[in-house]
């Protein structure tokens, strides 16, 4: 029994550290997505942000550099995917795709040509990383049985990025919800040309929507580089974009709903690791790949509206032109 | 784009327009590998060089230009119903499993030309049935069809490791892979035709599937321009609302767009795992579904543009191996940007240039012009 609830902690701070680049990324797809932006580039954003975070903080040894780094590229990229998708007003998925395979190349290139280690960057030591932080009182009270153990090694022991991805949600809500900019973002999501009517920059509102979709993206970079792993590698992000973009879907673009959904595909990923070989009575080898795949398959029984419909911001991916 | 202001010539539409896209492109490609301190010109030589410069060097180009002409055509016909089929990587895949088991089955007993056809047959069953489900729950669900063939890229890799590890492994090997086919299930080498030109195949995998690619976009011309389904397609793809007024069922354009352009995609399967390999592995798309993406934009969905805008991307993957040989501060990621960069200027700001074009050609409409050496 004491076993069963230390394994149960375990895959719970697992499903934690899994879920902190989707909660990022998903936040980010979520601003740029409601505005009426669609953003497949999230993988590409996510990955050079991690690039860049982990350079400059090899460089100059400070995470927060490194986090600066990260936001600023995020939001370069974001800037690049608005020119193309706002200013230009070319195919948006096009944009984003091609934002994936320039990170997927630059990172490695300039990795390459800077370190010298097949795109990887040089092994960041624990001070140029968010390590973890031991919260107030968690040793005294790891010896209280239930709570104890939840507070020490759940609760208490993350990386600051770990706590800031879990304020952005609220965060996110209260911006979009109960605010002026929020209030707009969700309408030009909706309907443009009402927004424009009123007198409103339709493509001031997107940029604005696509820089906070870049900073958050930065965070899930350098949580990936500099807090989860001590440096880039090449490919890092192995995906997540995609997932995070599915967990969007999942979420019906809400964000709360998008804790929820990030943190059960998390739960996913962290039990496919677990379940590895075991064989559960009466269903037998349960095969990883099918758990690795659930949150895919999951997103398009969802799109497919079996399990309630997902109905993505009305205007979404269609590019805005103004009456003349 | 809205409003035209003006209509171009065909062959800056056409022509200019895409070549001065790409050569931007390549300009910006050529800036990072002077920032890296490298020297840009060298880089374009060793490439040239390495893709074209012995007969081996040309057969690997056109080994990778195959593979990319039949991605290009599956993205395209997907573009001319005004569909974005991202699932290249998951219907290769599948086609992949389709052309094993054919080979495996019939290796042992039938010619290679035999197995070829039911193989080509299976790759493009294989792939069409995977984009057979985003098809069908885009028309009939209202999906978004660039969503769920993202997600059926993931679902396909994730169901050809369990399949290699757990179902078709070869017993006794460690790493998920098939047999070895027999020589009945493998596709002869080009090397005749390679000694036509007086070239030397060397070990290049150059095979008969480059020939079945051009077959391939042959027949997708044909259907795309002379035939009234292909009329259909690019009715719904130009504008789907009136081609349903005018009575072109939409389901039934919408699912079969997509099953042509995932069997060809599925297609593809036959270059690596029959013509090269010989054995199904992991990855072996290697990324070859994106590139289509690449090749289709650059060849403005026409399958003569494609076959072109392959053959390019062909001598990229073949000079960027030989560069990287010889240069190791480039890698051959290079080639991954080259393509997001071609993505990006042919596809997402295609329109950039579109203005300044408009404005030196539409402005003399009847004129000679004299000044087309500068424009580019």
């Amino acid at each position: 029994m004491e076993s069963l609830f230390a394994d149960l902690i375990q895959i719970l701070a697992a499903t934690v550290r899994l879920s902190v680049p989707l909660v990022f990324t998903a936040l980010a797809g979520l601003y740029a997505e409601r505005s009426g932006i669609v953003d497949i580039g999230l993988e590409g954003k996510m990955l050079f942000s991690a690039f860049s975070a982990a350079s400059v903080a090899t460089v100059t040894g400070s995470p927060w550099l490194g986090l600066f780094a990260a936001i600023l590229t995020g939001v370069l990229l974001s800037l690049l995917h608005g020119f193309a998708s706002i200013t230009q007003r070319g195919n948006q998925i096009i944009s984003g795709v091609a934002i994936n395979f320039i990170a997927s190349g630059l990172t490695i290139q300039l990795g390459n040509a800077w370190f010298g280690q097949g795109g990887r960057t040089p092994q960041l030591p624990n001070s140029a990383r968010f390590t973890e932080i031991t919260l107030p009182f968690a040793s005294e009270i790891a010896s209280v049985p239930f709570l104890g153990p939840l507070y020490a090694r759940l609760i208490s022991g993350q990386n600051i990025l770990v706590y800031l991805a879990f304020l952005a949600v609220p965060l996110t809500w209260w911006v979009l919800y109960r605010t002026r900019f929020g209030l707009r973002l969700r309408a030009v999501g909706e309907n443009p040309g009402a927004v424009d009517t009123a007198g409103i920059s339709v493509s001031w509102l997107r940029y604005r929507a696509l820089i906070c979709c870049g900073i958050l993206a930065g965070f899930a970079g350098t949580y990936l580089s500099v807090a989860q792993s001590a440096g880039f590698i090449r490919e890092m992000s192995a995906g997540k974009g995609y997932i995070a973009l599915a967990a969007l879907v999942f979420a019906k673009w809400k964000p709360l709903n998008v804790l929820l959904t990030c943190l059960l595909f998390g739960f996913l990923d962290a039990a496919s690791i677990r379940l590895q070989g075991i064989i559960l009575p009466g269903i037998g080898e349960v095969p990883v790949q099918l758990i690795q795949a659930l949150p895919y398959i999951l997103t398009v029984i969802l799109l497919a509206g079996f399990i309630g419909k997902a109905i993505p911001p009305r205007a979404s991916g269609v590019p805005y032109v103004k009456e003349r | 784009m809205s409003a035209p202001l003006g209509t171009l010539p065909r062959w800056v539409n056409f022509g200019l327009l895409p070549l001065l896209n790409v050569l931007v492109a390549f300009a910006i490609s050529g800036l990072v590998v002077l920032f890296i301190g490298e020297s840009p010109v060298e880089a374009v030589q060793y490439m040239l060089s390495g893709a074209l410069g012995s007969g081996e060097g040309i057969a690997f180009t056109l080994y990778y230009a195959t593979n990319f002409i039949f991605t290009g055509l599956a993205v395209a016909v997907a573009f001319h119903g005004g569909l974005f089929n991202i699932g290249g990587e998951g219907q290769v895949y599948l086609g992949g499993l389709g052309v094993a088991m054919a080979a495996l089955a019939l290796d042992r007993y039938m010619p290679w030309y035999v197995t070829a056809v039911v193989a080509t047959a299976a790759a493009f069953a294989f792939g069409a049935l995977w984009a057979l489900i985003p098809a069908w729950l885009q028309a009939k669900r209202g999906s978004h069809i660039v969503i769920t063939t993202i997600m059926f890229n993931f679902i396909a890799a994730a169901l050809m490791v369990y399949l290699l590890v757990n179902v078709i492994k070869q017993p006794g090997n460690m790493s998920p892979q098939t047999r070895l086919f027999e020589p009945g299930g493998q596709l002869p080498k080009l090397g005749w035709l390679m000694q036509w030109f007086g070239l030397d195949i060397g070990a290049a995998p150059f095979n008969v599937a480059f020939l079945i690619a051009l077959v391939a976009a042959f027949v997708v011309w044909v259907l795309i321009w002379r035939t009234r389904f292909g009329y259909e397609i690019r009715t719904m793809g130009t504008n789907p609302t009136a081609a349903v007024y005018a009575g072109i069922p939409y389901v039934k354009t919408v699912v079969l767009t997509m099953i042509i352009s995932g069997g060809l995609a599925g297609m593809m399967a036959l270059n690596p795992v029959m013509g090269d390999m010989g054995k199904l592995q992991v990855e072996f798309p290697a990324g070859a579904g994106f590139v289509g993406i690449a090749v289709a934009l650059m060849g403005r969905s026409h399958p003569v543009g494609i076959i072109i805008a392959a053959i390019l991307f062909g001598v990229l993957y073949q000079g960027g191996a030989e560069l990287s040989f010889w240069v190791p501060n480039i890698t051959r990621e290079m080639i991954i940007l080259i393509q997001g960069l071609v993505i990006l200027f042919a596809g997402a700001l295609e329109h950039m240039f579109r203005p300044p074009l408009i404005a030196l050609f539409a402005a003399k409409p009847k004129s000679r012009p004299a000044s087309a050496g500068g424009a580019a």
